[in-house]
């Protein structure tokens, strides 16, 4: 056993060290710096345009779909350096999403159609899955999907996705099929969202933010062409997505990068005696949570390592994704609690960590939320490993 | 022993409450909260009304002279209301200082206008290095002929946008900790206000060659006013947290009651059943210390009252947190709209954990007068 990364890989990592450093605009990184999302847009689609141009704009593809062909570790070492650079995350929904879906199941048609756009940053995907009445209970979800000639006609309304005020594309589970399980009636979509009768609404969350949005449907014409595989059979496709959405799930990078700015907001704060860096109490605090980074980034490396043998990632990725979660909102506690009463401002303007942290913190109670909940990957981890 | 309240006391309880429900809704506090202001000067002339701005105001005075019990319910109830007017700075810590600090000449003067709403006081004590003493203060007051001359900087002055009067703490040249009067449009009073998590407004204010006249200085030697005062407010604190606590506690079970997915009510989970007792054992935790801060918030022996205050903080600040993290996430994604009262239960209450001294700081006091025996 060795659990270090070898020379090549190191090499690899320093190389990336040195594109992010000459390639990531100064601009950019102050803004992902400072969460200043004024520019979200931009800064996002920039950033990929510049990655695709080095060749690296999908690190998960493989080489025919316009990927790097990268090993996992590679696309680890990817994700780690790029997030603790401050570069913008890259959009999941086209990269780690839908991408893999097409790929894997869509024809030949929309591979060549939808692949190359989703890498050059032509198209915004967002994610069509929640609704009202379906969040944990997804497959109880109700839009429409009915056939005319050669066109579904869509109705109905999805809720919290996430950057869709800036998709021209959206990917939706709709109800295609009745009788059954409420899986089976299932269809996997792609819908332009420029096609008459999409209406996009943001919502303004508790931060202030405007990062999720509501859409409705109202006899949206898409063309049968736009379904993905076969009708009825969406629930399949999703449930491969949502694997593949846990790729890296834990997001070690960020973490590492918070948990190095939670020190230096301690080290530059007075405690009793010393900065609380070297405050007896508080220092011990984040000596737990680096502690227990260092087991998750662990446990990450050996999924991966497992992944790699056995291709499909299992349900090892919920556990992942609760403690990358907790530990990562942890964190964010700590760095408000290192401010103390400076945390309670909010500026306007943001030009340093002091309302970064506060803000975050609120933002950051969505990771226990989305992407399965804590609780129904708690229920995954009952059902499905232990098979309780 | 007696865990009742008396009828007026239950009465006024049930004034704050059918306020808040009838002429406080959540629907009227979010458009309050959208305006330039921030705050609605109608709402602070209806709680002067009800007669809840002269709760701590002398009977002499043509007050209610009531005592921290009262003043406990009647924030508990503010608190469930998520209030945004500045009841606990001036009609609790401002009146109070005054109250016990002001000559009959100054009392008359200040005391029935605060009771009326026309004046809305505020205690600028704390200073960017106050630290853990209470009684460090670098704001410097210097006698020039009938006048004083205030410098010095104060910070986080909450809600001090919506003050006409500050009562400003400073050391005189012969070192006397002193308290000053000092209405907000003196030249010399500036203030840098920024938004708090909370929606409301902090204020760091800087005095430069602030002038007052000479009946501006509240009593003499201010040390022991302060100390009563920030401590009948920091209970009084303690009191709308609890109130917000318990309201979005309550919100979160009737929300799962109502949630289905799954087929049924989110509420017979047992997984969030359990969440829901656990959130259940802290709020009962938060209730028996926001008791224990209104019973010794006045007591006598310092020591004690000072142990009091700060367990109660440091706990109910560890309350506040667990309440409303789980308070969110038993929202599912409702928990984080702006759209949703949970969400601003949520941030009045992690201000709460950082006002008047953080969780950190409360239970650091609680650890240094730990004895062995
Ligand atoms: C910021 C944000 C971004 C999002 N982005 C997207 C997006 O881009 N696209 C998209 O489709 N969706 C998105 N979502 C939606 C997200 O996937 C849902 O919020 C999530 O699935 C939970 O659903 P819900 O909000 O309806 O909560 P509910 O399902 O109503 O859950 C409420 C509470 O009950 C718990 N619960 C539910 N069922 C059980 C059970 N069986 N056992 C125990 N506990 C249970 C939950 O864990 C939660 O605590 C986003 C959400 C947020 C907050």
């Amino acid at each position: 056993m060795n659990l270090n990364f070898d020379s090549q890989q190191l090499a690899f990592r320093d190389e990336l060290r040195a594109f992010l450093r000459d390639h990531l605009p100064a601009d950019i990184r102050t803004r992902m710096r400072d969460g200043d999302h004024s520019h979200i847009r931009e800064d996002i689609s920039d950033w990929q345009k510049i990655l695709h141009r080095q060749g690296w704009g999908a690190p998960a593809w493989p080489k025919e779909f316009g990927g790097p062909g990268w090993s996992k570790p590679q696309q680890y070492i990817f994700d780690v350096e790029c997030a603790l650079a401050d570069a913008p995350e890259q959009l999941a929904f086209g990269l780690k999403m839908v991408g893999p879906v097409i790929m894997r199941y869509g024809n030949a048609e929309q591979q060549q159609r939808f692949l190359p756009r989703i890498v050059a940053a032509d198209d915004w995907w967002c994610q069509g899955y929640s609704e009202p009445g379906s969040g944990s209970d997804l497959a109880s979800l109700r839009t429409r999907a009915e056939r005319a000639g050669n066109d579904y006609i869509v109705n109905g309304q999805k809720v919290w996705n996430t950057l869709g005020q800036f998709a021209n594309w959206i990917f939706c589970l709709v109800r295609t099929g009745n009788g059954g399980k409420p899986q089976q009636g299932i269809s996997f979509l792609l819908i332009d969202m420029r096609t008459p009768g999409v209406k996009v609404q943001p919502t303004r969350l508790l931060d202030g933010g405007f990062e999720v949005n509501e859409i409705w449907f109202e006899n949206v014409r898409v063309p049968m062409g736009n379904l993905i595989g076969e009708e009825n059979r969406g629930w399949t496709y999703a449930k491969f997505l949502l694997g593949h959405e846990r790729s890296n799930v834990a997001g070690i990078g960020a973490i590492k990068r918070e948990l190095l700015r939670l020190k230096q907001i301690a080290a530059r704060t007075q405690g009793e005696t010393a900065s609380l860096l070297h405050d007896p109490i508080f220092a011990t605090r984040i000596a737990q949570v680096e502690i227990e980074l260092r087991a998750l980034e662990i446990i990450s490396l050996r999924a991966m390592f497992e992944a790699e043998r056995n291709s499909a990632p299992g349900p090892e990725a919920s556990i992942l994704k609760t403690r990358g979660t907790e530990i990562r909102q942890r964190i964010s506690e700590l760095q408000i609690d290192a401010l103390g009463e400076a945390a309670l401002t909010i500026a306007p303007r943001i030009d340093d960590d002091t309302p970064r942290a506060m803000l975050d913190y609120l933002n950051l109670r969505k990771l226990s939320i989305f992407g399965g909940s804590n609780e129904i990957q708690r229920n995954i981890i009952a059902q499905r490993i232990l098979g309780l | 022993m007696d865990f009742s309240y008396t009828d007026e006391q239950q009465m006024l309880l049930d004034t704050a409450r059918r306020f808040v429900g009838e002429r406080y809704p959540f629907e009227y506090r979010q458009r309050v909260r959208d305006s330039a202001e921030g705050w609605s000067r109608e709402t602070w002339l209806r709680l002067a009304d009800l007669g809840l701005l002269a709760l701590n105001v002398p009977e002499s005075e043509g007050g209610l002279g009531a005592g921290p019990i009262e003043t406990m319910l009647v924030c508990n109830a503010l608190g469930e209301g998520l209030l945004l007017e500045p009841y606990v700075g001036s009609a609790v810590v401002a009146t109070s200082v005054i109250a016990e600090l002001g000559s009959p000449h100054q009392r008359q003067r200040w005391l029935p206008h605060l009771a009326s709403g026309e004046v809305v006081a505020l205690l600028a004590h704390d200073e960017p290095d106050s630290g853990d003493d209470f009684a460090r203060v670098q704001t410097r007051a210097r006698r020039e002929g009938e006048h004083w001359r205030l410098d010095g900087r104060k910070s986080q002055v909450y809600h001090a946008p919506a003050a006409n009067l500050l009562l400003v703490s400073a050391r005189t040249e012969d070192d006397v900790l002193a308290v000053f009067a000092v209405p907000t449009n003196v030249p010399g009073v500036h203030l840098a206000a920024q938004k708090t998590v909370d929606d409301q407004c902090a204020a760091n204010v800087h005095l430069d060659g602030a002038q007052v006249e000479a009946d501006a200085r509240l009593g003499a030697d201010a040390q022991g006013a302060l100390r009563n005062a920030l401590d009948a407010g920091l209970a009084a604190l303690c009191a709308d947290a609890f109130g917000a606590m318990d309201k979005a506690f309550a919100t979160t079970v009737d929300y799962c009651r109502s949630r289905t997915q799954f087929g049924a009510p989110i509420g017979t989970f047992q997984s969030l059943q359990h969440r829901m007792a656990d959130m259940l054992m802290r709020l009962e935790e938060a209730r028996a210390m926001s008791y224990l801060a209104a019973s010794a918030c006045s007591h006598s022996d310092l020591a004690e009252r000072r142990a009091a205050l700060a367990a109660a903080k440091a706990l109910m600040g560890q309350c506040a947190r667990h309440i409303g993290q789980q308070a969110i996430q038993l929202h599912g994604g409702m928990g984080m709209t702006d759209e949703l009262a949970i969400s601003h239960y949520f941030k009045r209450l992690i201000a709460f954990e950082f006002r008047n001294g953080s969780t950190d700081q409360h239970l650091r006091d609680y650890r240094k007068q730990l004895r062995a025996a």
